[in-house]
C-alpha cells in the first residue's frame, strides 16, 4: 500500500480537485505539466542551485544533546528554522516560482495566515522580479504587523480579505477568487499541501528536500537512513509532508503528526482537525474538515497562527484514517512551555508552531536508543510578542 | 418528464429568464413567497442558492446574502422543509445551486432523494466538476432524475465543451466572463465572440448564460445567440434595495 498520491489525485479517500470550472484550465494545465517540468534537468539545476545558495540548504540535522538527555532518547532537530526567511515555507515558494516562470505566468498571488508564506512568496517574487499580490485576513493583518511590513518592503501588494471570518481560510477564498478573475497570466502559489490536486503533491515534492537531506545526514550520524520516529506539527501540513515524504512507505518509521489543541480539544477553541473534523471539501480538496452539522466551515483556534486551518492536507487525512500516522494534539499552554524549554536547553528559539511538535516529549515516552527526528520548521522571532505576553518577559 | 427539459422543449425559440436567489435571504422564511412572486412575474426558471460559509466562486453581493442567511439560521433542512408541499402552487422548474460541502454533509444520496421528493429538477454545484461527478455521483443523480448542470467559461477548450455537452442532459451554464459573480462591466466584443463561437458548435444542450447579467441590455446581449440567461447578484441587489415587494417591477425591467 502506498501513501503517496494516486493517478487520480487521491490519497485514499482524500484529495481530488473540487474546483469550479473557471479554475479548470489553470489547474489542468498545472496537473498535466508539473511532473514533467519538475523532472527537467534545467529546472532541477536552478531549483537546487537556489536552495543551496539562496535558501542556505542543506540545513543541519542537529543532535540535541541536552534535550535528548532530559527525555532519555535520541532527538535530532532538522533545522528548517535556518532557511532564508526563517522557515521551511521558502522551499515551496522557490519551487513554485520556477514552475510559474515555465508556465509563462507573470503575476503571482498567494494567501497567508501569520504572514510566513506571504513573506516567502514576496521574497521569491522580488528575487525573480515578478508582480506579487498577497491576500491576508483583515484580522491577521492587524495581528501580524511586522510580516505585513516585510511583504511591503519586498515589493508585494498586501490585500485585506474582508469576507467571512477575515482570517486564513478567507484569505485563501480571496486568492481563489482573484485566480478566477485572472485566469490567463496568474499563478497561485498555495502555501501548504492543501488545495486541489496537483497542489498537495506538488508542494509535498518541493518540501521533500527535507527528508531527502535527513536520509543522508542520518546515514552519516547513525549509520542508517531511517529514524524510528519522524515528528512534525501539522496545520495544513507542508513541513510535515516534507519530513515524512521519503519515509511514507517505509512502515518501520513511525509517523507522528502534532496538531494544535488550542485551549483543549473539546473547549470549542481548538484546531485539532483529526479529532474534530469530518470528511468535507475545503479549497478544492476532499479532506478532514472542521464544520457544523450543516456543512458550514468553522473557524479554528490556536495560539499559533500557522496551525489554525480548519482543514488538513489530504495526505495527512489519509495517514490519520489509515492509522499510518500517530496523531497527538498539544494545547497552547503545553506548546508555549516546550518552546521556552528548547530555548533554555539548546539555545534555539522555535516558532510556536514548531513548539507543538516539541511538546510531545512530555506526553509520550520514547525508548532510550530510539532515534527521533523532529522538524524544527521555523524560528521564533516572529512570535516574540506572543512569548513576551505569555511569560510576562 | 423533468420540468427543465419540458420548459426547454415547449418553446425552443423563447429566451428563458432564470433568477438566482439565496435561500433564507433577506429573511429565513422568504423562500416560498419569493418563488411565487417570481413565477407570477413570468420568470421561467429559478435557481435556489443553498447558502455556504465559503462561496469561492461568488462576488461580494452573493457572499453577503449567504452570510446573512446563515446568520439568521438558514440550513439545508430548513430549506427542504420550506419547499415541501409547494409543488402544486409552483410549477416552474426549480434548481438548487450550492457548493458541495453542505451537500456532502447532508449525504449526497439523502440530499438527492429529498430533492426529488420535493420536486427539484436539477442541481448546479459549481465545485463538483465533471470528473468528480462521473467518478462518484453520476448514478445517484440519475436515480432521482436530477439534471446535473455544468459550467463552461470563455477559457474552456472546445474539446472540454463537447465533453460537458455529452455529459449534460438539460442545459449548459455558460459563464459569461472570467470573473466571480456580480461583475460590473457590460458585455464587449470578446463576450459576443464567445457567445457566437459556442452557439455555432452544434451542441445538443441549450445554452443559458450567467454572471454579469443585470438589466435588459445585458439580458438581450447574452441571449442574442443563446437560449436564456440567469440573473443573480443584480436580483439580490434589488432585494436589498426594495425587498420582496419590488420583484415584479424588477422583472418587468428585464423583459
Amino acid at each position: 500500500m502506498s501513501y503517496q498520491v494516486n493517478e487520480k489525485g487521491y490519497y485514499g479517500d482524500f484529495g481530488g480537485a473540487f474546483i469550479p470550472e473557471m479554475l479548470y484550465p489553470n489547474v489542468e494545465e498545472l496537473r498535466s505539466r508539473y511532473l514533467d517540468i519538475m523532472q527537467e534537468e534545467d529546472f532541477q539545476k536552478e531549483f537546487r542551485q537556489l536552495l543551496k545558495n539562496y535558501v542556505g540548504r542543506p540545513t543541519p540535522l542537529y543532535f540535541a544533546e541536552r534535550f535528548s538527555k532530559k527525555y532519555n532518547t535520541k532527538v535530532y532537530l532538522k533545522r528548517e528554522d535556518l532557511c532564508h526567511t526563517g522557515a521551511h515555507k521558502v522551499n515551496n515558494t522557490i519551487g513554485q516560482i520556477l514552475m510559474a516562470k515555465r508556465l509563462g505566468k507573470n503575476r503571482i498571488i498567494a494567501e497567508t495566515g501569520a504572514g510566513q508564506h506571504g513573506v516567502a512568496t514576496a521574497t521569491v517574487c522580488a528575487l525573480m522580479g515578478i508582480e506579487c499580490v498577497v491576500y491576508m485576513g483583515e484580522i491577521d493583518i492587524k495581528r501580524q504587523a511586522p510580516n505585513v511590513a516585510r511583504m511591503k518592503m519586498l515589493g508585494a501588494k498586501v490585500v485585506p480579505a474582508k469576507s467571512g471570518s477575515r482570517t486564513l481560510k478567507d484569505a485563501t477564498n480571496e486568492a481563489i477568487r482573484d485566480w478566477i478573475n485572472n485566469p490567463v497570466d496568474t499563478h497561485y502559489i498555495i502555501g501548504s499541501v492543501v488545495g486541489p490536486h496537483p497542489y498537495p503533491d506538488m508542494v509535498a515534492r518541493f518540501q521533500s528536500v527535507v527528508s531527502e537531506e535527513v536520509k543522508k545526514q542520518l546515514q552519516e550520524k547513525e549509520g542508517r537512513e531511517a529514524p524510528d520516529h519522524v515528528v512534525a506539527c501539522v496545520g495544513g501540513g507542508s513541513n510535515a509532508a516534507g519530513l515524512y515524504y521519503h519515509y511514507l512507505d517505509n512502515e518501520k518509521v513511525n509517523i507522528i503528526a502534532v496538531e494544535a489543541a488550542g485551549e483543549g480539544v473539546l473547549t470549542g477553541k481548538s484546531a485539532a482537525t483529526s479529532a474534530l473534523g469530518r470528511e468535507g471539501i475545503i479549497h478544492g480538496s476532499k479532506t478532514l474538515l472542521m464544520q457544523t452539522d450543516d456543512g458550514q466551515i468553522t473557524e479554528p483556534y490556536s495560539i499559533s497562527a500557522g496551525l489554525d486551518y480548519p482543514g488538513v492536507g489530504p495526505m495527512h487525512a489519509n495517514l490519520f484514517r489509515t492509522g499510518r500516522g500517530e496523531f497527538i494534539s498539544i494545547t497552547d499552554e503545553e506548546a508555549m512551555k516546550a518552546g521556552l524549554d528548547l530555548c533554555k536547553l539548546e539555545g534555539i528559539i522555535p516558532a510556536i508552531e514548531t513548539a507543538h511538535a516539541l511538546a510531545i516529549f512530555d506526553k509520550r515516552k520514547f525508548e532510550k536508543d530510539e532515534v527521533v527526528v523532529v522538524n524544527l520548521s521555523g524560528r521564533g522571532d516572529k512570535d516574540l510578542n506572543t512569548y513576551i505576553e505569555h511569560f510576562n518577559l | 418528464m423533468n420540468r427543465i427539459k419540458q420548459k426547454l422543449q415547449e418553446n425552443p425559440s423563447k429566451k428563458l429568464l432564470s433568477i438566482y436567489f439565496t435561500a433564507g435571504y433577506p429573511e429565513p422564511e422568504d423562500t416560498v413567497s419569493i418563488l411565487l412572486e417570481l413565477q407570477n412575474s413570468g420568470v421561467d426558471m429559478v435557481e435556489i442558492g443553498l447558502p455556504f460559509s465559503d462561496p469561492l466562486a461568488d462576488g461580494p453581493v452573493i457572499q453577503r446574502s449567504s452570510e446573512a442567511a446563515l446568520k439568521s439560521g438558514m440550513t439545508t433542512t430548513r430549506l427542504f422543509n420550506q419547499l415541501e408541499n409547494n409543488r402544486e402552487a409552483i410549477d416552474i422548474p426549480l434548481l438548487i445551486m450550492g457548493y458541495f460541502n453542505p451537500i456532502l454533509q447532508y449525504g449526497v444520496e439523502k440530499f438527492c432523494r429529498k430533492c426529488s421528493e420535493i420536486g427539484i429538477d436539477g442541481l448546479i454545484i459549481p465545485d463538483l466538476p465533471l470528473e468528480e461527478y462521473q467518478l462518484q455521483y453520476k448514478e445517484i443523480f440519475q436515480q432521482y432524475d436530477l439534471l446535473p448542470v455544468f459550467l463552461i467559461t470563455p477559457q474552456t477548450s472546445e474539446e472540454r465543451i463537447k465533453e460537458i455537452d455529452s455529459a449534460s442532459d438539460g442545459f449548459i451554464y455558460m459563464v459569461s466572463t472570467a470573473a466571480v459573480t456580480g461583475g460590473k462591466k457590460g458585455f464587449g466584443e470578446e463576450q459576443k465572440k464567445y457567445f457566437h463561437r459556442v452557439s455555432k458548435m452544434g451542441l445538443k444542450n441549450p445554452l443559458i448564460v450567467g454572471f454579469g447579467i443585470k438589466d435588459r441590455e445585458t439580458f438581450q446581449q447574452a441571449t442574442a445567440e443563446t437560449n436564456g440567461a440567469i440573473i443573480g447578484s443584480a436580483f439580490i441587489k434589488q432585494l436589498n434595495d426594495h425587498g420582496t415587494s419590488g420583484i415584479s417591477n424588477f422583472i418587468k425591467t428585464i423583459r
